[in-house]
């Protein structure tokens, strides 16, 4: 049952045809992966190891003023490399708030944004889960689902996208470099991953055999450097996935905010742009009037699909602390507790 | 010869060892990772076997696919209700009150998830692993009954191991109806599973009808015992290594369903087996700290005097046995009223036997006691502090009897004074922190019986003038290797380097059970005792000989101390243990000491440790996370033997109390019955970014009663107190009292 074959090819055009057979998968360091597979979740009966593919692991500074950083980049070492903690200060936060250094250390880039859920109807194979067995129900959509989805969910799929990285990512307009049967494509993060609506098992837009190869962040990304933060409210100070998460980056001159980039983790299927409240921000003063406004258009919409109305309310006011610790300026280094509340004052927002 | 004693014998001297910061003596072995824990044994020819678990909570197996996973290359056999070796008792029976029922594929029933219904045994863990995926179980599945309000609840019997359920001290009732201030509140507490670093594990060897087994254990007498009944043999034909122990907590006290199916296996095979649980397979077969439901009725007069402590627990029991936590019965000693009333219910719901997980009922009561303390205190307008001295105990509230020792009134103030709480405003809310977040000061007390079991200890006095002391003793972690072997040098009068400490092993004299906060106080005991006894032998050959300078000095005469007898009298006579026993021809001498309970001291006092414990928590006044950023914890328990592994004990105890008061949670599906985040990622205990900074006190305590080397116990007094004082620091910053823990960012978000 548990039989797989496994290759290690050494060109992504090799990798790509070794995926394209039904039942493949790509393995990277497999920090989701493996755990799925030896609790029964997921059984690929080809695992095509990328992780010689080559070319894949490095971080470049291109010309133009965007970065493509390799899918085999590992996250601990995108989160210290000084040029893009400098020039994207809330991606190195996010990633920093994630898991706990010795995961960092291993996951990739490329696998981050692969990353499945984490809720436990999931991970629990006998539940009814529409994810693992299309059409078989949603046993969490009646179950305990305190820290499920309050945007973008369906009957069919009341799960959240676990990724702090890819939050900031999708604010700041990332596109995904994808290699696949068909040549070479590119499309924005923030189309990448899909909402459940009918068909949850379908959770990115990609094809048999497509391999992320690269993410770009473009350079006017660079223009929020003075103005990110990722904030992230969880159970315990460190290692624990989001209750709800928020990244907000601002483009503010003589004390107007030009652009604003918001996104939300935590809440959704996805990463959840808020582009609604972005625009809402446009040409107003950095101040907490206009961010509680941002806060209710980005939140308008979400609605509890379980017993976790409070994250409605939450989300808000994360977005609130999320836009004013932006605004306040990026501080000079990464806080000692990434993304934590407990890293900044609240002083100037009381 | 055996030599009991209650008072420190004339002839030993302490002070030498006892009382010392060693660091622990096994510490090199485990940073080097050559201590050897169960798990790390592979006798010659084992096979590995994989328990196969239930996904119901209640129901029957109907089919096993046994053919498809024996089929599997590697597997060498499976081992089914219907195909496993005979069992000389039955395994649902209840031969002693600390026998409790397991799963041993007795039948096809399944009375909880995570129950083990068949055991694949393999030439390697993986192919035992698919083996026991290939089984693919069918079930005849019933509606299962979880959670408090999962069944008809019900008066147990019992509660803890033989208390009554009901205790009733006074009138509460009337002295609610008459009292000037008075609470009512209900609190609730979540299940908590065993999750010490090592799971459960057993290495089986059999040679005919004995038995060699490798597993952890927190009571090796008791579990001979339980295994000879269970598998038909002497209790003497097993022998356990048990020398280092990755964590017990009260699950490794009683032997459990699965190290037999361990050892079971090794016989159907007739080749040693190792037998280890997953991660997950521990939430169910090794007991838990039971979910509960506790109501408390507190009145005082119109000073703040307590008039009644009304405690009601709620608690949940397996469907198939009886362990009820004593989660009321927190209530019994700790503060001064003239009508107390605890009372319990239950509720049979399907899972695993609850059993004892540090602090058993001591942990959960104490949550609910502390934080309703500090509830009246509010209603009185009194700081929590003044009101917990207003209603000090002098004596045992419900006994009458008298403490043997109770330094808790220098506990609160050594502990006040070093946490700053005088400087506490009264009134919640009134602090913030230079960056804007809610700071709030919490205090709970803390408290746990001075208990003691029996055991048992061998000394050795050799004539190259070194010692031996050998008890049958647990290491879980605590430091049982260092603390007893500091008891042990100093019973001998030796350097410990003088002295070889055996211990873990089954052949050794019984040292009791390492649980009840209990093992330094009873094994120490029996260290103590037979070091008394081997010196007074040593004595008598020295003072009866002539040739000797302490002739006719009596054997109260002379003090043991660094290899040497001294004249009481004249210290500057004395002699060498090598000397007298060179000269007296004899290689070596031995004694026995036995360590128990003195009962007449136990009828006539009421023994207890005590402490305090103060917290500061900060709350994001928006976002409503907590962070506990200040422990402080002062505790008295008598003769502290090792004030570094005191102290790490009490750290442990005290984090268990933030992981209660704001992480600790098993979260089960209210219909399937399963446990669906058992794993260490979602099941939250405190990571290190959650540990504030820590500070322990001690308080010097002589207890000329409990035993007599004056020793209390450290192992789970530090969870009680804790968790409340967390509690009441989150209620102070923020003004919102949350009465079901752990406390969550949603109980506290709308009432920021």
């Amino acid at each position: 049952m548990m039989n797989f074959d496994y290759v290690r090819p050494l060109t992504v055009a090799e990798a790509v045809a070794a995926a394209s057979e039904k039942g493949a998968t790509y393995l990277a360091s497999g920090t989701n992966l493996l755990d799925l597979m030896k609790g029964g979740v997921c059984h690929p009966r080809r695992l095509v190891d990328v992780t010689r593919l080559p070319g894949l692991g490095r971080v470049e500074y291109l010309a133009d003023g965007s970065v493509r950083i390799g899918a085999l980049v590992r996250n601990a070492d995108l989160a210290h490399d000084a040029e893009f903690v400098r020039a994207f200060p809330s991606v190195a936060e996010a990633l920093l708030s994630g898991a706990s250094a010795q995961l960092r250390n291993a996951a990739t880039v490329g696998g981050n944004l692969m990353q499945r859920t984490r809720c436990a109807y999931f991970y629990d194979a006998p539940s009814a889960c529409n994810k693992r067995w299309p059409g078989a129900g949603c046993d969490a959509r009646q179950g305990e689902n305190r820290l499920h989805a309050v945007l973008g969910w369906s009957e069919a799929c009341i799960a959240t996208h676990p990724s702090d990285f890819c939050v900031p990512l999708v604010a700041l307009d990332a596109v995904v470099e994808i290699e696949g049967k068909s040549g070479r494509r590119e499309v924005a993060l923030e189309a990448l991953h899909r909402l459940p609506g009918d068909t949850p098992e379908r959770e990115t837009l990609l094809d048999r055999g497509d391999l992320i190869v690269a993410l770009r962040l473009p350079a006017e990304a660079r223009a929020f450097a003075a103005h990110a933060r990722y904030i992230k409210v969880r159970e315990r100070t460190s290692y624990a996935f989001a209750v709800v998460s928020a990244a907000a980056s601002l483009r503010i001159e003589q004390g107007t905010i030009r652009e604003a980039r918001l996104a939300l983790g935590g809440v959704a299927a996805k990463p959840w742009r808020a582009r609604d409240a972005e625009q809402s921000l446009a040409g107003v003063a950095p101040d907490v009037a206009g961010f509680r406004e941002a806060a209710r258009i980005a939140l308008a919409d979400a609605k509890p699909s379980g017993d976790n109305a409070f994250k409605i309310e939450l989300a808000q006011r994360i977005v609130v602390r999320a836009l004013t610790l932006a605004s306040a300026g990026t501080p000079t280094r990464i806080p000692a507790l990434p993304g934590s509340p407990f890293s900044s004052g609240v002083r100037h927002v009381a | 010869m055996s030599l009991e004693l209650t008072r420190d014998p004339a002839h030993l001297r302490h002070g030498s060892n006892i009382g010392q910061p060693l660091t622990r003596r096994d510490g090199v072995l485990k940073v080097k990772g050559q201590a050897r824990y169960a798990a790390d044994n592979h006798p010659a020819g084992m096979l590995y076997a994989v328990i196969a678990v239930s996904t119901i909570a209640r129901g029957r197996v109907t089919s096993l696919d046994v053919d498809a996973a024996k089929r599997y290359p590697g597997v060498v056999d499976v081992m089914t209700p219907s195909h496993k070796p005979p069992l000389a008792e039955d395994p649902d029976g209840k031969p002693n009150p600390f026998a409790f029922k397991m799963e041993l594929l007795q039948n096809d029933e399944v009375r909880y998830a995570n129950q083990a219904i068949a055991v694949v045994i393999a030439e390697t863990l993986e192919a035992a692993t698919e083996g026991a995926a290939l089984l693919s179980p069918q079930y005849h599945t019933e509606l299962a009954r979880v959670g408090l309000d999962g069944a008809e609840s019900y008066v147990p019997p019992v509660v803890g191991i033989g208390n009554p359920a009901v205790v009733q001290h006074g009138d509460v009732d009337a002295a609610l109806a008459g009292a000037s201030n008075r609470i009512e509140a209900t609190y609730e507490t979540s299940a908590q599973y065993h999750n010490a670093m090592e799971p459960h594990a057993m290495v089986a060897a059999w040679e005919g009808d004995k038995l060699s087994i490798d597993t952890p254990s927190q009571g090796m007498a008791m579990a001979q015992m339980r295994l000879g009944g269970l598998l038909g043999i002497p209790p003497g034909n097993i022998y356990i290594r048990s020398p280092f122990l990755g964590g017990g907590f009260g699950s490794k006290g009683l032997v459990s369903g699965p190290q037999v199916l361990g050892i079971m296996a090794a016989k159907l095979v007739g080749r040693p087996v190792k037998l280890v649980l997953r991660r997950d397979q521990m939430y169910g077969p090794v007991g838990h700290r039971p979910p509960t439901r506790q109501t408390l009725r507190i009145g005082t007069d119109s000073e703040g005097r307590l008039t009644a402590i009304d405690h009601h627990a709620k608690v949940t029991t397996s469907t198939f046995d009886d362990f009820y936590e004593p989660a009321a019965d927190a209530s019994h000693t700790l503060y001064a009223s003239p009508a107390i009333k605890t009372s319990h219910e239950a509720v049979r719901v399907d899972s695993g036997t609850p059993l004892f997980m540090r602090a058993p009922g001591e942990a959960t009561g104490s949550i609910a006691l502390e934080s309703a303390i500090d509830e009246i205190a509010v209603a009185c307008g009194m700081d929590p502090l003044d009101f917990r001295l207003k209603n000090y105990a002098e004596v045992e509230p419900i006994s009458g009897k008298p403490f043997s020792s109770k330094a808790l009134r220098q506990c609160y103030a050594k502990g006040a004074e070093r946490f700053g709480w005088a400087r506490r405003p009264l009134a919640p809310r009134q602090m913030r922190d230079d960056d804007g977040f809610l700071v709030g000061w919490g205090m709970g007390t803390a408290t746990f019986p001075a208990l003691m079991f029996q055991a048992q200890a061998r000394a050795v006095i050799r004539s190259d003038g070194s010692g031996v002391m050998e008890s049958g003793a647990h290491d879980m972690g605590q430091g049982a290797w260092t603390a007893l072997a500091q008891i042990a040098a100093d019973g001998l009068g030796l350097g410990i380097d003088q002295v070889e400490f055996r211990s873990g092993t089954s052949d050794l004299p019984d040292a009791g059970i390492a649980g009840g906060s209990a093992h330094t106080a009873t094994a120490g005991a029996a260290i103590h005792n037979a070091g008394a006894a081997v010196i007074a032998k040593l004595a008598d050959l020295a003072t009866n000989d002539q040739r000797s300078p302490l002739f006719g000095a009596g054997n109260t005469g002379v003090i043991a101390r660094e290899g040497r007898l001294f004249r009481r009298d004249d210290e500057t006579r004395s002699e060498s243990y090598a000397d007298i026993l060179t000269r007296a021809g004899v290689a070596e001498i031995e004694a026995s000491g036995g360590g128990a309970a003195d009962p007449a001291a136990q009828s006539s006092y009421a023994m207890h440790a005590h402490g305090a414990v103060f917290a500061e928590v900060k709350v994001d006044p928006e976002l409503g996370q907590v962070r506990v950023t200040r422990l402080v914890g002062a505790f008295a328990a008598g003769r502290i033997i090792n004030p570094l592994m005191v102290q790490s004990q009490l750290f442990g105890g005290m984090i268990w109390g933030v992981s209660f008061a704001l992480h600790e949670e098993a979260v089960m599906d209210h219909r399937s019955g399963r446990i669906l985040n058992a794993n260490l990622a979602e099941y939250h205990i405190p990571v290190n970014a959650d540990v504030p900074s820590l500070d322990v006190l001690t308080v010097d305590e002589h207890d000329p009663h409990v035993n007599a080397l004056g020793i209390k116990g450290v192992g789970e007094i530090g969870v009680t107190g804790s968790a409340g004082a967390v509690a009441n620091a989150v209620w102070h910053a923020t003004g919102v009292r949350v009465r079901r823990f752990p406390i969550r960012i949603d109980d506290l978000l709308t009432g920021l």
